[in-house]
């Protein structure tokens, strides 16, 4: 437990103290910064993992570290807690992290100055936001995450991505506007922002204070749901993650996880679906926006041509479902919303990350002319190009890349046998299962709804696999199999971590759900995550004895 | 003295709102910066409006909020002043580099109706 207290705080400190070592390094000396970027992720995602094997081995709630800086107690002081959902989301960002960090050593760091730091900072205020247990410091981190994310979406410059950042930018700066709206109604009727604290006190909120309260809180929801991309506030989703550069908009893919996370943990504390007030409130609007965004992500992607327009209109399918599966408010969905979480993430981080290799492959093709031994004989059977089809050599990078673009889609449209299929089979097993008790309670959700969420995630996937195979037609099939494309090590690697954790995910997928289940049940009931940040209690300095230094023994 | 804060408020919001939503992307600039100003302000009415009670503990009252005025939204509005004015500058050089590129400070990039 005292390990774990120790860990908690790095995956913010880290990648700090990185970044100011890669802005002494500076950009003049680009291998020894990239060395630098490379370990401080690799460490990142090693704490992570520590921090999650640490929270799931105290059994089955999950230990809960409740880190107070500066040694002030929880309702006062800045508090780090991490606890299992945290923890999950931690390896999650620490895996797309490396990935990206990976992909960008091979040549797109050098697009433009400052990607690693930009990076470092990025993944700071996403680990930051995960972490804190206060609702002033996940504004201050999402802005740290923004400011970093407004410098690497224009990471490379040119007319299509500051245009797409102008709007980026000024989307979320409104967004920061209305959370600090929404923060000082929260303050203003709780007199705290300490999440634990304000989730001990809602059952005390006065009848006549609740619906400013609502309203606090719904301002909050408008911020993070920009964030997490919601129909119709994502309409700048995708211009900018198409227009930034590859390894940028694979990380892109995390910030609105973050959005989903700070709507999922406000929710499950603020208005759990055991309380007596306001339980789930405004869940049945979340319901609704949830499966609008899943519809309009779904359509999005099926009439996309183009590569990285499918995978960004994939995040917005992911948000779509993830949205909605929360507001369902059952352990079952949530679990299951958890486990899709993590293997959309990755596997749509992995898709952004190939467009680039795959678009570089097509294009060479398309210049390359004949070699003087591969002109044909008469009798060759000739394809469009005059090209003999058979006797090509198809080299082995393509057939790699091919292979792994045939694994993200999988992936993506959850097809069988790969993670992603596992995810949508258990979100539709656990929907069908919560048919019964809609019926009964059809005030939420009901019946209708949940079968209207079923059908539109069998038909995503279906128009997911639609618009994947064209693609993969038109980059492979059409064109392809004339020469190899120049697929760096650190290109192929990046894509290949990230597919095989995903892989990972499928072969232990016993394991994996069993953490997520364990999770969403940590989070239906807020008490235990209450408890523990309240009763932190500060440490005795050499000047200051603890108060009361009997109960910390 | 609440109504007029409220009035101020509301005014300044109005008035960013409206110059967010025109095409210009100066106009833009302002809405954000107009807009920012009524949420600090906001914020700082939070902590209930007292003259004369400075945040600051002096011996005889009880440190309570009776005796003084609440010092969290002062804090508060501190780092909020410190945030907006950060990113509002990264727009302008983004606003500028757009204007470079597309040689009009119209938000799409393209010269629309004036």
């Amino acid at each position: 437990m005292s390990a774990l207290l120790s860990l908690a705080v790095l995956p913010v400190v880290l990648p700090l103290v990185a970044t100011a070592a890669l802005l002494i390094i500076g950009e003049s000396r680009r291998r020894l910064g990239s060395i630098v970027n490379m370990a401080a992720t690799l460490a990142g995602l090693v704490v992570a993992t520590l921090i999650l094997w640490q929270v799931d081995a105290a059994g089955e709630a999950g230990a809960i570290a409740v880190y107070l800086t500066a040694n002030w107690p929880a309702p006062y002081g800045i508090t780090v807690v991490a606890d299992r959902l945290s923890a999950l989301m931690l390896v999650m960002a620490g895996l797309v992290g490396v990935g990206t960090a990976l992909y960008a050593s091979a040549g797109w760091s050098r697009a433009g100055s400052y990607f690693f730091p930009l990076l470092q900072i990025l993944l700071m205020g996403v680990n930051g936001a995960f972490l804190t247990g206060d609702l002033f410091n996940l504004f201050v981190f999402f802005e740290v995450m923004l400011a970093a994310s407004y410098g690497l979406q224009l990471h490379g410059s040119g007319a299509p991505r500051v245009q797409s950042g102008l709007h980026y930018i000024a989307i979320n700066l409104l967004a920061s506007s209305l959370f600090l709206i929404g923060l000082a109604v929260i303050y203003g009727v709780m007199g705290s922002l300490s999440m634990a604290d304000v989730a001990a006190r809602m059952p005390l909120v006065a009848e006549s204070d609740r619906g400013l309260l609502h309203i606090g809180a719904v301002m909050l929801a408008m911020a993070f749901l920009i964030k997490a991309a919601i129909w119709p506030l994502n309409a700048w989703l995708v211009p900018a993650y198409t227009a930034s550069s590859v390894p940028v908009a694979a990380l892109f893919v995390v910030m609105t996880k973050v959005g989903l996370y700070a709507i999922l943990r406000l929710w499950t504390l603020l208005f759990p679906a055991g309380a007596e007030v306001s339980a789930q409130f405004g869940a049945s609007f979340l319901f609704a926006g949830g499966l609008l965004t899943l519809c309009f992500g779904a359509l999005g992607v099926l009439a996309s041509i183009r590569l990285d327009r499918i995978a960004a209109f994939s995040v917005i399918v992911s948000s779509g479902t993830l949205l909605a599966a929360f507001a369902v408010g059952s352990i079952e969905v949530g679990s299951a919303a958890l486990f899709y979480l993590v293997n959309a993430t990755l596997a749509t981080s992995a898709l952004f990350l190939l467009v680039e290799v795959v678009k570089r492959t097509r294009s060479e093709t398309q210049t390359r002319h004949l070699d003087a031994e591969a002109l044909p004989d008469e009798d060759d059977n000739l394809d469009d190009n005059a090209l003999p089809l058979v006797g090509r050599a198809f080299p082995i990078s393509v057939a790699g890349l091919a292979l792994a673009f045939l694994v993200c889609a999988l992936l993506v449209a959850g097809l069988p046998p790969l993670a992603g299929f596992l995810a949508k089979a258990a979100l539709l097993q656990a929907l069908v299962h919560q048919l019964p008790a809609t019926e009964m309670n059809p005030s939420t959700i009901g019946p209708q709804g949940t079968w209207l969420m079923i059908i539109l995630i069998v038909s995503s996937g279906l128009f997911a696999t639609i618009s994947l195979a064209r693609a993969g037609i038109r980059h492979f099939w059409l064109k392809g199999g004339v020469l190899a494309s120049q697929l760096r090590a650190a290109e192929a690697g990046a894509v290949l971590l990230l597919l095989l954790a995903s892989l990972g995910l499928a072969v232990f997928a016993e394991p994996a759900l069993r953490y997520t289940q364990a999770t969403s049940r940590y989070l239906h009931a807020p008490q235990p995550y209450v408890d523990a940040v309240l009763g932190a209690r500060a440490r005795p300095g050499p000047a200051t004895p603890a108060i009361d230094e009997g109960s910390v023994r | 003295m609440e109504v007029v804060l409220a009035l101020v408020i509301g005014v300044l919001g109005g008035a960013g709102v409206w110059l967010i939503l025109r095409p210009r992307t100066f106009q833009v600039v302002m809405g954000l910066v107009l807009l920012s100003y009524a949420v600090n302000l906001f914020i700082f009415s939070m902590g209930s409006l007292v003259i004369d009670r400075p945040p600051i503990v002096t011996p005889g009252h009880a440190a309570s909020l009776e005796h003084y005025s609440d010092p969290m939204p002062q804090a508060l509005v501190l780092t909020a002043i410190v945030i907006g004015f950060a990113t509002t500058a990264l727009f302008l050089v983004v606003l500028l580099a757009s204007r470079g590129f597309s040689g009009t400070d119209h938000v799409d990039g393209v010269r629309g109706d004036p």
